[in-house]
C-alpha cells in the first residue's frame, strides 16, 4: 500500500491542524502536515492519504543519486548516514 | 514531476540492473512485502530487468488485499443501512466480499463514498450530522496515522457521528510469520473461527504482546499439513525488501531483531523503480557477503526512529491486537484496535458487531486456499489445485487473488492470456 | 423565471436566441412539463424549438423528414455526467460531441441528431436552459442539425437531474462497403495513431465531481472529432479503423478492437499524455490510459501512410499526435504496452470506472 507521493510546501494554512498547499508537478493540493508540524514553505515531504508523512531530505536525495550515476560501489554505506533528524530545512 | 522523475531514469535503470546481474553469483529469492512495490515491479516492466537469477516474490499484495472477509462483510451491512453514509478507499470498493462488494452494496441503496484522505470523512461527518458516517480504514502503518488523526479530532469536535471501522494491520508479525517457516515448519492457521475473532476485537484494549513467539498461532486448526505437501526444496526467502513508506513511519530498528532471528538481510526500500532496484542490489550484495541485518536505501525519506509523532498517535488512539489476515489466518498482534478511550468512535462497538455476522452464518476464511504457502515462496501459485478453478480474480479464494498485483492474480491473468 | 436567472447567463446569449422567456410562475420542472398539455408545449416552443431553430423542428410534425443521398451511418447514445457542467463543457455539449464522434468514427460528415431529455422534477429552469443552449452551439459549431426531439419528466428522485438521449445520423465518406472502416480492417502491420493528449475529459470530470483540494490547470478536450476524421479521408490516406478513447480509455478502446486475433504493442514514451493529468493520476493512483477523452481519435492507418497521417494533423494544430504502436498477430495478449525501459506489460482491461486509491 502506501501510495505516497513528494512534494513542495508553498503555503502554510493553520486550522485544527496545521494544514499546507503543497505541489506535485502541474498540481497543488491541501495536505495535513499534523505529523511534520515544522516543516516550512520550500521544504519537500511525502505525502500519502492527505498527510505529509516525512520531509524529503534533498542532500540526501543528491548525494543518492550522484553515487549511482557514477557507479559507485559503496551503496550499502552511504545509507547508513542519513539517520540526523534534527538536520534543518535543506537550503535550496 | 520533481523527486520523481529521477528516480525513473531508464538509463540509471539499466546500469543497476546490469550491476545486479553482475554480482548476484547464484540465485536469491527475494519477498517484496508491500503491494505498491508490486505494482512498482509491474507498471515500469522492471521484472523483466533483472537477471534470471533473482526470483521476486509477491508480496500478500497490500491491506486491502488481506482485510478480512469478516470485515468486508460488516463494512458491507452497516453500508446498508439507511443512516449510514460509509467512507472509504477508492481501493476497497471491489474487494470481493461474502455476498458481494460495496459497489454491489451501493447498487442495493448502500450510501458508499470514495474519499482519498480520511480528512474528507470527516468533512462529510460535519456537513451531515443527521446521518452515521463510517470510515472504514485499512492501510498499514503508513496510514494509521492519517486515520488516528481523523479520530482525535472528531473526539475534540465531539462529532459523536462520526465512526471508525478499523481494518488496520501491522507488517511485522506478518513477516514474523512468513519467516518463521524459514526455518521452522509452522502453519499458520488458515481456518478462522468468527466467534473467537469477534471476541478478539471486543478485548481490544486488553494489551497484547506485539512480539509473540509464532507458536501463538496455535489456535490454528491443525491439520492444514494433509493438504500441503510441500516439496522440502521448493526455494525459500533469502531475503526481504521492507516497506520504505511503512519505515517513515516504524523507522528501521523494528526490523533489527526481525533480520537476526531469521539471519536475512532486510532492505528499507522506497517505491520508485531506482529505490527497487537499489534494494534488490543492496540486497544481493549482502546475501553474497552472507551478511544478515538491516539496511536502510530508502535515506531520504526514512529515518533510523521513523516519525516519532505519528507512531504516538496511533499509540494514543490504537491498541495492537489479534486480527486475521485474508489467506493467513490470525496473526497476534497484526492488527490495530481502537481504544476504550475512542469507544464512541468505534463502528464495532456502535454497530454492536459482536458474533451478529457469525451467529447465523459463519464466515469463514476457504481452507483451501495456499496463500501462506505461496507468499513464503514454497508454492508456485500455478501449482495451487484451486487457481483458476474455484479460486479467479472474481471469485479470489485468498489475499493473492484479490489485487491485479497479487502474487496469484498476475500468474491467473498470464495464464488466461495464452488460453 | 426571475430577472436573476436570466442575468446569471446573459454573457452566454446567443443572439439566436431569446432565451430565458417566461415559462409560467415555475423556476423548476414540475410533472406539469412532460404532461402533454400547456405548460409542455411551451416548454417544447419557447425552449426546444426555438434554440435549435431547425426547419424540422418548426414544421412541427411528428417526424422529421429530409433528403438524402448516399449511404447513411446512424449511430444512438444515451448521455449522463456529474456534475452537469465541469471545466471545458457540459451535458448538452457532451451529448453532441459524443454523437458526432460516433458517426466521425464510422468515416461519416454528420448531418442531423435527435435529442431526448429525460427531466427530473425539481430541475431548475436556467440549469436546463443553459444546457439547451450549449448543445445548439455545440451542434452548430459541428456541423450536425437537430431535427427531432422529445422530453419527459421523471419523478424527483427517480433521475439525476437530467439525462439525454440522442440518435445521429450522417453521411459515410467512402460509400463503397468494400471501402468501410471497421474493426474488420484492422490487420498486423497497421499503425495506431492518436490525435492529442489522452485523458483530459476524464480527470477534468473527476476532479470537478470530487475536488478532493486538489488544484490543477485543466479543461475537458470534448469537443468534435470530425474534421481530424475528415483531413484523414479527404487526403485518402490508407485509413483502416477510427475509434475515440472514450469510457475506459485508450487501454478498454485498443482491448475491444484487438479482439481475440491480435496484439496491439504499445509504446508508452509516444503515448501524449498533459503533465497535469498525469500528474493528477500520480497523486490519485490512477491511470491515464484507463481514462476516458472525448475530443480524441484513435487511427489506424497502413504503415506506409502513417507519417502523411500525422503530418495532416500537426497541420490541422493537433500538435501533439503521434503514433503509439503497431498492430501485431496474437501473441500473449490483446495489449501489450513496450515500458520506457523497454521491457514490456500486459495492459489489462479496466475492472470498471477508476476510482482513486490508496495502494
Ligand atoms: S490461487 Fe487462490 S486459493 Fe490458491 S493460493 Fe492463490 S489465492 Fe489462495
Amino acid at each position: 500500500m502506501c501510495l505516497a507521493l513528494p512534494g513542495e510546501i508553498v503555503e502554510r494554512r493553520e486550522g485544527v491542524l496545521p494544514m499546507a498547499l503543497v505541489r506535485f508537478g502541474s498540481v497543488r493540493r491541501e495536505v495535513c502536515l499534523a505529523y511534520v508540524p515544522d516543516a516550512a514553505i520550500g521544504e519537500w515531504v511525502i505525502v500519502h492519504v492527505g498527510f505529509a508523512i516525512q520531509r524529503l531530505d534533498e542532500a540526501e536525495a543528491r548525494r543518492t543519486l550522484a553515487l549511482l550515476a557514477s557507479a559507485d560501489d559503496s551503496i550499502a554505506a552511504e545509507s547508513t548516514e542519513a539517520a540526523d533528524t534534527s538536520r534543518g530545512p535543506e537550503p535550496r | 514531476m520533481k523527486h520523481v522523475d529521477e528516480w525513473r531514469e531508464p538509463k540509471l535503470l539499466r546500469a543497476l540492473a546490469d550491476r545486479i546481474a553482475r554480482e548476484a553469483t547464484r540465485p536469491w529469492t527475494l519477498l517484496e512485502v508491500c503491494g505498491g512495490q508490486t505494482h512498482a515491479f509491474v507498471r515500469f516492466g522492471l521484472l523483466d530487468l533483472l537477471p534470471p537469477t533473482i526470483t521476486m516474490i509477491h508480496g500478500p499484495g497490500c491491506p486491502v488485499c488481506v482485510t478480512p472477509l469478516e470485515v468486508l462483510e460488516h463494512a458491507r451491512r452497516i453500508a446498508l443501512r439507511p443512516e449510514v453514509i460509509l467512507c472509504t478507499y477508492g481501493d476497497m470498493l471491489r474487494v470481493p466480499g461474502v455476498h458481494g462488494d460495496l459497489l454491489s452494496a451501493r447498487s442495493e441503496g448502500a450510501d458508499v463514498r470514495i474519499v482519498s484522505s480520511p480528512l474528507e470523512a470527516l468533512d462529510v461527518a460535519r456537513r451531515s450530522p443527521e446521518r452515521a458516517v463510517v470510515f472504514l480504514a485499512v492501510g498499514f502503518e503508513t496510514t494509521a496515522p492519517a486515520t488516528a488523526a481523523l479520530i482525535e479530532l472528531a473526539d475534540r469536535e465531539a462529532l459523536t457521528n462520526l465512526h471508525v471501522l478499523s481494518a488496520h494491520v501491522r507488517v511485522p508479525p506478518a513477516l514474523d510469520a512468513l519467516f518463521a517457516s524459514n526455518s521452522v515448519d509452522v502453519d499458520v492457521d488458515v481456518n478462522v473461527d468468527v466467534d473467537v475473532d469477534v471476541e478478539a476485537h471486543a478485548n481490544a484494549n486488553v494489551d497484547v504482546d506485539a512480539n509473540v513467539d509464532v507458536d501463538a498461532s496455535t489456535n490454528a486448526s491443525t491439520s492444514t499439513s494433509d493438504t500441503t505437501p510441500t516439496d522440502p526444496n521448493t526455494p525459500c526467502i533469502d531475503g526481504l525488501l521492507a516497506a520504505g513508506h511503512v519505515c517513515t513511519i516504524e523507522g528501521t530498528d523494528v526490523y533489527a531483531p526481525l533480520a537476526e532471528r531469521f539471519g536475512i538481510p532486510i532492505v528499507v526500500t522506497g517505491f520508485e523503480p531506482v529505490d527497487l532496484l537499489r534494494g534488490v542490489l543492496a540486497c544481493v550484495r549482502r546475501l553474497e557477503r552472507g551478511e544478515a541485518g538491516v539496511e536502510n536505501a530508502y535515506a531520504r525519506i526514512v529515518r533510523p526512529e521513523g516519525n516519532p509523532l505519528a507512531r504516538a498517535a496511533v499509540e494514543r488512539v490504537f491498541s495492537v491486537a489479534d486480527v486475521p489476515w485474508r489467506g493467513f489466518g490470525v496473526l497476534p498482534g497484526g492488527g490495530l484496535a481502537i481504544r476504550e478511550r475512542f469507544a464512541a468512535h468505534d463502528a464495532t462497538r456502535r454497530f454492536a458487531l459482536r458474533g451478529s455476522v457469525g451467529a447465523d452464518e459463519p464466515i469463514r476464511e476457504p481452507t483451501s486456499c495456499r496463500a501462506a504457502d505461496v507468499l513464503r515462496g514454497r508454492l508456485r501459485p500455478l501449482d495451487c489445485p484451486e487457481l483458476g478453478r474455484r479460486c479467479t480474480p472474481e471469485t479470489p479464494l485468498g489475499a493473492p487473488m484479490v489485487s491485479s498485483e497479487g502474487a496469484c492474480a498476475a500468474y491467473f491473468s498470464r495464464r488466461s492470456a495464452h488460453a | 423565471m426571475t430577472d436573476d436567472s436570466h442575468d446569471s447567463h446573459g454573457a452566454l446569449d446567443a443572439p439566436t436566441l431569446d432565451c430565458p422567456v417566461p415559462f409560467g410562475a415555475y423556476e423548476r420542472i414540475t410533472l406539469a412539463h412532460g404532461s402533454g398539455g400547456r405548460l409542455a408545449a411551451r416548454l417544447v416552443r419557447d425552449l426546444f424549438v426555438a434554440s435549435f431553430d431547425t426547419p424540422e423542428l418548426h414544421a412541427a410534425h411528428d417526424a422529421a423528414t429530409f433528403a438524402f443521398d448516399g449511404r447513411l451511418a446512424v449511430t444512438t447514445d444515451a448521455f449522463t455526467v456529474s456534475p452537469l457542467f465541469f471545466p471545458g463543457g457540459d451535458l448538452g455539449s457532451l451529448a453532441v460531441h459524443g454523437t458526432v464522434n460516433d458517426l466521425a468514427c464510422a468515416g461519416a460528415e454528420p448531418l442531423a441528431m435527435t435529442v431526448a431529455f429525460v427531466l427530473e422534477e425539481g430541475l431548475e429552469l436556467s440549469v436546463l436552459s443553459k444546457l439547451v443552449r450549449s448543445l445548439t452551439d455545440a451542434a452548430r459549431t459541428a456541423g450536425i442539425r437537430v431535427v427531432a426531439g422529445d422530453t419527459k419528466v421523471v419523478e424527483r428522485g427517480r433521475g439525476d437531474g437530467v439525462y439525454v438521449a440522442c440518435t445521429g445520423l450522417g453521411r459515410v465518406r467512402r460509400p463503397l462497403a468494400t471501402d468501410a472502416l471497421g474493426p474488420h480492417a484492422i490487420e498486423p502491420g497497421l499503425a495506431i495513431l492518436v490525435s492529442g493528449p489522452l485523458g483530459d475529459h476524464g480527470t477534468a470530470v473527476l476532479l470537478a465531481r470530487d475536488p478532493r483540494g486538489v488544484e490543477v490547470d485543466l479543461v475537458s478536450d470534448a469537443a468534435s472529432v470530425w474534421p481530424l476524421a475528415r483531413a484523414l479521408l479527404d487526403a485518402n490516406v490508407a485509413l483502416r479503423c477510427l475509434r475515440d478513447p472514450t469510457r475506459g480509455g485508450l487501454v478498454a478502446v485498443t482491448h475491444e478492437l484487438a479482439g481475440t486475433a491480435h496484439t496491439f504493442v504499445l509504446d508508452e514514451a509516444s503515448i501524449p499524455v498533459r503533465h497535469e493529468v498525469a500528474d493528477v493520476c500520480e497523486l490519485l493512483g490512477l491511470d491515464p490510459l484507463h481514462v476516458a477523452s472525448e475530443g480524441r481519435l484513435v487511427a489506424f492507418v497502413e504503415a506506409r501512410d502513417a507519417n502523411r497521417a500525422l503530418a495532416l494533423w500537426h497541420a490541422m494544430g493537433a500538435t501533439d499526435a503521434a503514433i503509439i504502436g503497431t498492430v501485431h498477430a496474437r501473441d500473449v495478449a490483446p495489449v501489450v504496452l513496450r515500458t520506457r525501459l523497454g521491457s514490456t506489460r500486459v495492459l489489462d482491461l479496466p475492472a470498471g470506472e477508476p476510482m482513486p486509491r490508496i495502494c
